[in-house]
């Protein structure tokens, strides 16, 4: 079963894709874990000779926004978990922890075009495809990340998600 | 005459997907707007730095159980349920029966004892890495360390001695918990190379549990419950067997 080969293969990618996309180590392998589930079990559904990897890109993303919906009200237990910096490379684990929080503070929907773009390297037609959107949202989301992301890692003040005053 | 340059142009410029020819429109553009090429320049970096930070990832072994998805599906059912309880019983067999790693423990646990991990795996990895202060009081002031947290936490509590696992006491600390205060103690081995334990009241009382195993981050924790306490240990630095030959060796401490 070839395609069985080449899905294990691409899991290395997909735990990258998704340590990005959620932020810590535990929960992207938890979005790993329930994407090869869900892969497996619809493999079946996969048509040969089409891309692997936009297929599978696919299945983590629906994967992945219907944990958001469904955890968006009850997780309460998502503290920061401070990453142990690994062999001493204290400069690098501050800039993967300041990225860890500027990708985290993109809208949903940029981030994943970002990502998709920037670590996958796929083509704004993969993207489109992975996604099911237009590659013209796909050109317009990637422009806004970009934007947002260097002025939030360059500490400029970000126009603020509007305060609410809560009486 | 060209088309004008667009911002998709300009974000496929980034990302070296333009053919040669708009390439160079594009170049000769920015030439002209310097603020436009310093924020492509951006872009650019940008990107590079989160390959960087992400592309480790890559290198990494995938863990048990990501990979074990794959492998219970290769097996026809039949088999694989054979496999699975010759696991089982391998594992009653040895006495421990803390979980079959690629499993989801959560359902037989109580739900609120993974709690106790993912705390003991933060507060590790708060603490740990301290140079300074790892700890509120040393070990020098070991009684007083042991009477002031034993008070705190409603408790008579212990510090298992673990020098014959390499480990002496470096001290301890107050945290907050769910349910009221925790203490943390913190052991090191010569090289370096840190543990912490982590105990906090159960209110529910009388209970025993095996050894769990977690992983959080880079943090490995070994749990259990043993009558009117939990007890975490985690580390960063040892291996999963390791961290259970001390698991094992803090429980033996511990019994009265």
């Amino acid at each position: 079963m070839d395609e069985a080969k080449r899905l294990v293969d691409l899991i290395p990618r997909l735990r990258r894709y998704a340590r990005a996309l959620v932020g810590d180590r535990a929960s992207a392998d938890d979005l790993v874990q329930d994407t090869l589930e869900r892969a497996w079990s619809k493999l079946h559904l996969y048509r040969r000779g089409t891309d692997l990897r936009a297929w599978l890109f696919t299945v983590m993303h629906n994967v992945h926004v219907n944990r958001v919906r469904a955890t968006r009200s009850t997780d309460v237990l998502q503290e920061e978990m401070p990453e142990l910096a690994q062999n001493g490379s204290q400069a690098d684990a501050l800039l993967v922890r300041d990225l860890d929080r500027a990708i985290g503070q993109l809208p949903a929907d940029q981030r994943a075009v970002l990502l998709l773009v920037t670590l996958e390297e796929m083509s704004y037609e993969e993207v489109a495809r992975t996604l099911g959107i237009p590659i013209g949202t796909v050109m317009s989301r990637l422009s806004r990340a970009r934007e947002k992301l260097r002025a939030l890692m360059s500490g400029q003040a970000v126009p603020p998600a509007k305060l609410k005053v809560v009486k | 005459m060209t088309t004008p340059i667009t911002e998709a142009d300009l974000q496929a410029y980034t990302d070296g997907r333009l053919d040669a020819e708009r390439r160079v429109a594009v170049e000769a553009w920015l030439a002209e707007h310097p603020d436009e090429l310093e924020r492509i320049a951006a872009y650019r970096r940008l990107a590079h730095e989160v390959r960087a930070a992400y592309d480790s990832m890559l290198d990494e072994p995938v863990p048990d159980r990501l990979m074990s998805v794959g492998r219970r599906r290769f097996m026809p059912a039949g088999i694989a349920a054979i496999v699975a309880w010759i696991a089982l019983g391998a594992a009653i067999g040895a006495g421990t029966t803390w979980q079959l790693r690629g499993q989801r423990p959560l359902a037989q646990v109580p739900a609120d004892s993974t709690l106790i991990a993912r705390r003991a795996a933060v507060a590790h990895a708060t603490y740990s890495p301290e140079v300074r202060h790892p700890v509120e009081v040393s070990a020098d002031q070991e009684q007083h360390l042991v009477a002031w947290l034993s008070k705190r936490l409603g408790v008579q509590l212990r510090v298992p001695v673990l020098d014959e696992a390499g480990l002496s006491l470096v001290g301890g600390r107050l945290l907050p918990g769910e349910s009221g205060p925790v203490a943390q103690f913190m052991y090191q081995s010569q090289n370096g190379r840190r543990l912490t334990l982590y105990v906090r009241t159960e209110a529910s009382g009388n209970r025993e549990t095996a050894f769990r195993y977690a992983r959080e981050n880079n943090v490995g924790v070994f749990y259990w419950i043993d009558r009117d306490c939990g007890y975490a240990i985690a580390s960063g630095d040892l291996g999963k067997d390791e961290l259970l030959r001390v698991a094992n060796l803090v429980y033996k401490k511990l019994e009265p």
